[in-house]
C-alpha cells in the first residue's frame, strides 16, 4: 500500500511518516505544491494525505488535478483550519475524508484504513483480526464464525483497536473517537475503563484470538494471541 | 452634585459676599453724599437768613427764627472765634414730642447795626435705620433677581453649551470594550469640547486597537501552539511504542503526555473563548435544549456510571432558542460535566427544563461557590484538580453572547440556571 503525505510542516510530516511506516505502508512525502503535483501526475497512490495550505499553492488545486486526471487515489484532507467551507469544497472535489489538525495517529490510522476498505476491490467493508471478523457497514461481528452481540460503544472501541492493532492507543485518542469531539472536556478518561472491561469479558467468553492489554496507565494495545 | 449646580452654588455664595461688601461701601458713600447735600442746603439757608436779617432787623431780636433756628447777640471777640461748624445733634421736637436727629450749622455774622450775632440753623437728616432697611430690601431683591436669572441662564443657556460634554459623558458611561459601539463626537464650536472629543476619540480608538490586537494575539498564539503540542504528543506516543521500554520509561512518557494533553485542553478552551468573543460562530439555528440535554445525558452516562452519580431529568416544557448549535452543546456540556465531576460517589444530578430555562442541580461539597468569581477565567476552588478553570468562563461567554442569564444558587445543592433574560 502506497501513501503520499503532502504536508509542509517537517515535524508533522515526520511523525505521520513514522507512524504509517509502523503500519507497513510505503510512505512518500511532498513538502510543497510543485513536488506534490509532480508526484500525483507521475505515480498512483492508494491514499493521499493532503494539507490544504501549502507553499506554492492550495491543496484544493491538487484535488482538482486528480479529478481532471480521473485518478482514483483516495484523499484525506488534513487541515489546520476547521472550516466548513474548505470541508464542503474538498468533498465536492472528491476528497474521501477530512481530518482537522491536530489529531492522534491512531485516528489517522482509523481514517486511512476506513477509506482503503471502502475502495477495496470486493467492495465488502470487512475488518478481520485473528478469528474475528467485523462487517463495518452492517455493524455485525463474528468470533470464530459465531455471531456476537456488542453494544455501540464496545463495537466502536473494538474496531478502533483492530485498525490500530499492535499499536499503542492512548486513552485520549480512544475517548475522542468513541465518545465524540468534546469527550476530552471530561479531563480524565477513567470512565472508558468500564466499557473496555465489558469488551474484554465478551472477547474472553467467545475465545477471541485477540487481547486488549493495558499499557502502564497511558492507554491500551490490541495484540493477536 | 451636577456641574451646573456646582457653579451656581459658588456663584451665589460669592455674589452674596460681593453684594454685601458693595452694600456697606454704597451705604457710607451715600450717607456722605446726603450729608454734603444737607450741609449745602444749610449753607444756603444760612445765607438766606442773613440777607433777610439785614433787611429786617426785627428778626435779629427774636431768639427763634422759625422752628428751632436760633439767633443771639454775641461779643465781637467771641464772634471772631466762631467758624461755620456743622454737627449732628439730637433736638427735642415739640411737634413730634421726641428727639430727632438733626444737622446743626453754627455761624456768626455782623449785622447792619454793627452788632455781632451767632446763628444756629438746623435741618432734618435722613433716618439711618430707615435707609439701611430700605437698602437691605433692595439688595435682597437684587440678589434674588440675579439668582433667578442665573438659574434660568444655567438651565437654558449653559445646558445648551455643555451639551457636547454630557453627550461625551453618556457615551463613556455606556462604552464597553469589545462591544460594537463606536464613539460619536457631537459637533461643537467650543474649543475645549473639541479638544476633549478628539482626545477621547483617539484614546478609545487606541484602547480598542489594543484590545483587538490582544484578542487576536490570544487566538493566534493558541492556534500556533496547537500543532507543536499535537506533534509532541504524537512523538511521545511513538516513543512509548518502541520495544524494550521499561515500565518506568513508559510511565514517565505517559505523564508527559498527560501534561501536554492538559495544555492542549487549556489551549483549545482559550481558542474557543476568543472565537466566541470574536463572534466567529456565525451560523445560527433553532436549537432545542431538551434534545441537546437528552443526548449529552446519554453521552455522559459512562462517566456518570463510573463516578457513581445518578442523572435524572424533568421536562416541564421544551426550550428552543436561536443560537449556534455547537455553542449550545458546549454550554450544556460544560455545566453537565461540572455537575458530574464535582460530585461524590452516590451523588445526584437533577436537570429541570422549562419553556424558558434549564437548571442543572447537583450534590457536592457543602460549601457554596464564590458567586462573584466562579465565572472568572482560571478561577479554581482547589489547585489539585486538573480542570482548566475555563469551563464556567466559557459558559459565561456563551450566555453573554446570546443575552441569556446564568444564575448560581446554593441550597445545600449547587444549582445553575440558564434562562432567557426577561
Amino acid at each position: 500500500m502506497k501513501i503520499l503525505v503532502i504536508e509542509d510542516e517537517p515535524a508533522m510530516r515526520d511523525v505521520i511518516q513514522q507512524s504509517l511506516e509502523k503500519e507497513n505502508f510505503l510512505v512518500e512525502v511532498a513538502d510543497n505544491f510543485r513536488m506534490a503535483m509532480n508526484k500525483i501526475v507521475a505515480y498512483d497512490y492508494n491514499c493521499i494525505l493532503l494539507d490544504i495550505m501549502l507553499p506554492g499553492g492550495s491543496g484544493l488545486d491538487i484535488l482538482q488535478e486528480l479529478k481532471n486526471m480521473d485518478k482514483t487515489d483516495s484523499v484525506i484532507i488534513i487541515s489546520a483550519k476547521d472550516s466548513l467551507d474548505d470541508k464542503i469544497k474538498g468533498f465536492n472535489l472528491g476528497a474521501d475524508d477530512y481530518l482537522t489538525k491536530p489529531f492522534h495517529m491512531a485516528e489517522l490510522n482509523a481514517r486511512i484504513k476506513s477509506v482503503l476498505r471502502r475502495k477495496a476491490f470486493d467492495g465488502k467493508n470487512v475488518l478481520e483480526a485473528a478469528n474475528i471478523s467485523i462487517n463495518v457497514d452492517d455493524r455485525t461481528i463474528t468470533i470464530a464464525g459465531v455471531p456476537v452481540t456488542l453494544n455501540r460503544k464496545e463495537l466502536d472501541i473494538l474496531i478502533y483497536f483492530i485498525v490500530n492493532k499492535n499499536r499503542l492507543v492512548v486513552k485520549t485518542a480512544l475517548a475522542e473517537h468513541v465518545w465524540g469531539d468534546y469527550a476530552d472536556e471530561t479531563n480524565d478518561f477513567e470512565f472508558i475503563y468500564s466499557q473496555i472491561k465489558n469488551l474484554r469479558k465478551k472477547l474472553k467468553e467467545h475465545k477471541a484470538g485477540i487481547e486488549i492489554q493495558a499499557v502502564y496507565g497511558i492507554g491500551y494495545k490490541l495484540v493477536i494471541l | 452634585m451636577k456641574l451646573l449646580n456646582h457653579t451656581l452654588l459658588y456663584l451665589s455664595v460669592s455674589l452674596l459676599a460681593i453684594l454685601s461688601i458693595w452694600a456697606v461701601v454704597f451705604y457710607f458713600d451715600m450717607l456722605e453724599e446726603v450729608k454734603d447735600s444737607i450741609d449745602d442746603g444749610l449753607e444756603n439757608y444760612k445765607m438766606l437768613l442773613i440777607y433777610k436779617a439785614q433787611d429786617d432787623p426785627a428778626m435779629l431780636q427774636s431768639s427763634e427764627l422759625g422752628e428751632n433756628n436760633y439767633i443771639k447777640e454775641i461779643s465781637p471777640g467771641y464772634a471772631s472765634q466762631v467758624r461755620d461748624t456743622y454737627k449732628d445733634t439730637m433736638v427735642y421736637m415739640k411737634r413730634q414730642d421726641a428727639y430727632e436727629p438733626l444737622r446743626l450749622l453754627t455761624t456768626a455774622f455782623a449785622a447792619r447795626d454793627g452788632k455781632y450775632y451767632e446763628m444756629k440753623v438746623i435741618s432734618p437728616v435722613v433716618d439711618k435705620g430707615e435707609l439701611i432697611r430700605k437698602l437691605l430690601y433692595a439688595l435682597i431683591g437684587l440678589y434674588l433677581i440675579i439668582l433667578a436669572s442665573m438659574i434660568i441662564v444655567n438651565n437654558f443657556v449653559l445646558k445648551k453649551i455643555w451639551k457636547p460634554f454630557y453627550n461625551v459623558l453618556d457615551q463613556l458611561k455606556d462604552f464597553k470594550l469589545g462591544a460594537p459601539s463606536v464613539f460619536h463626537s457631537s459637533k461643537t464650536r467650543v474649543r475645549e469640547f473639541q479638544v476633549l472629543n478628539d482626545a477621547i476619540g483617539s484614546l478609545l480608538m487606541r484602547n480598542l486597537e489594543t484590545f483587538n490586537s490582544q484578542k487576536q494575539f490570544i487566538e493566534n498564539a493558541s492556534h500556533e501552539l496547537q500543532t507543536p503540542l499535537a506533534i509532541s504528543i504524537n512523538k511521545l506516543e511513538l516513543l512509548a511504542e518502541k520495544n524494550n521500554r521499561t515500565e518506568e520509561d513508559v510511565q514517565i512518557i505517559g505523564n508527559i503526555i498527560k501534561t501536554l494533553e492538559g495544555l492542549t485542553r487549556l489551549n483549545r478552551s482559550l481558542l474557543l473563548l476568543s472565537k466566541i468573543e470574536n463572534k466567529q460562530f456565525i451560523e445560527e439555528g433553532v436549537v432545542s435544549f431538551n434534545k441537546i440535554i437528552n443526548r449529552l445525558k446519554d453521552d455522559f452516562s459512562d462517566l456518570a456510571e463510573f463516578r457513581n452519580v445518578k442523572i435524572t431529568s424533568v421536562e416541564k416544557g421544551e426550550w428552543t432558542n436561536t443560537m449556534n448549535r455547537d455553542l449550545a452543546e458546549i454550554l450544556v456540556m460544560n455545566l453537565l460535566k461540572n455537575a458530574i465531576t464535582h460530585n461524590y460517589s452516590g451523588g445526584e444530578v437533577a436537570i429541570t427544563i422549562t419553556p424558558l430555562s434549564f437548571t442543572i442541580e447537583n450534590t457536592g461539597e457543602d460549601v457554596p461557590m464564590d458567586n462573584d468569581r466562579m465565572f472568572e477565567r482560571f478561577y479554581k476552588k482547589s489547585a489539585e484538580n486538573s480542570s482548566t478553570g475555563l469551563g464556567l468562563a466559557i459558559v459565561k461567554a456563551i450566555t453573554n453572547f446570546y443575552g441569556l442569564s446564568v444564575i448560581y444558587r446554593f441550597t445545600g445543592r449547587h444549582s445553575i440556571t440558564v434562562s432567557l433574560q426577561q
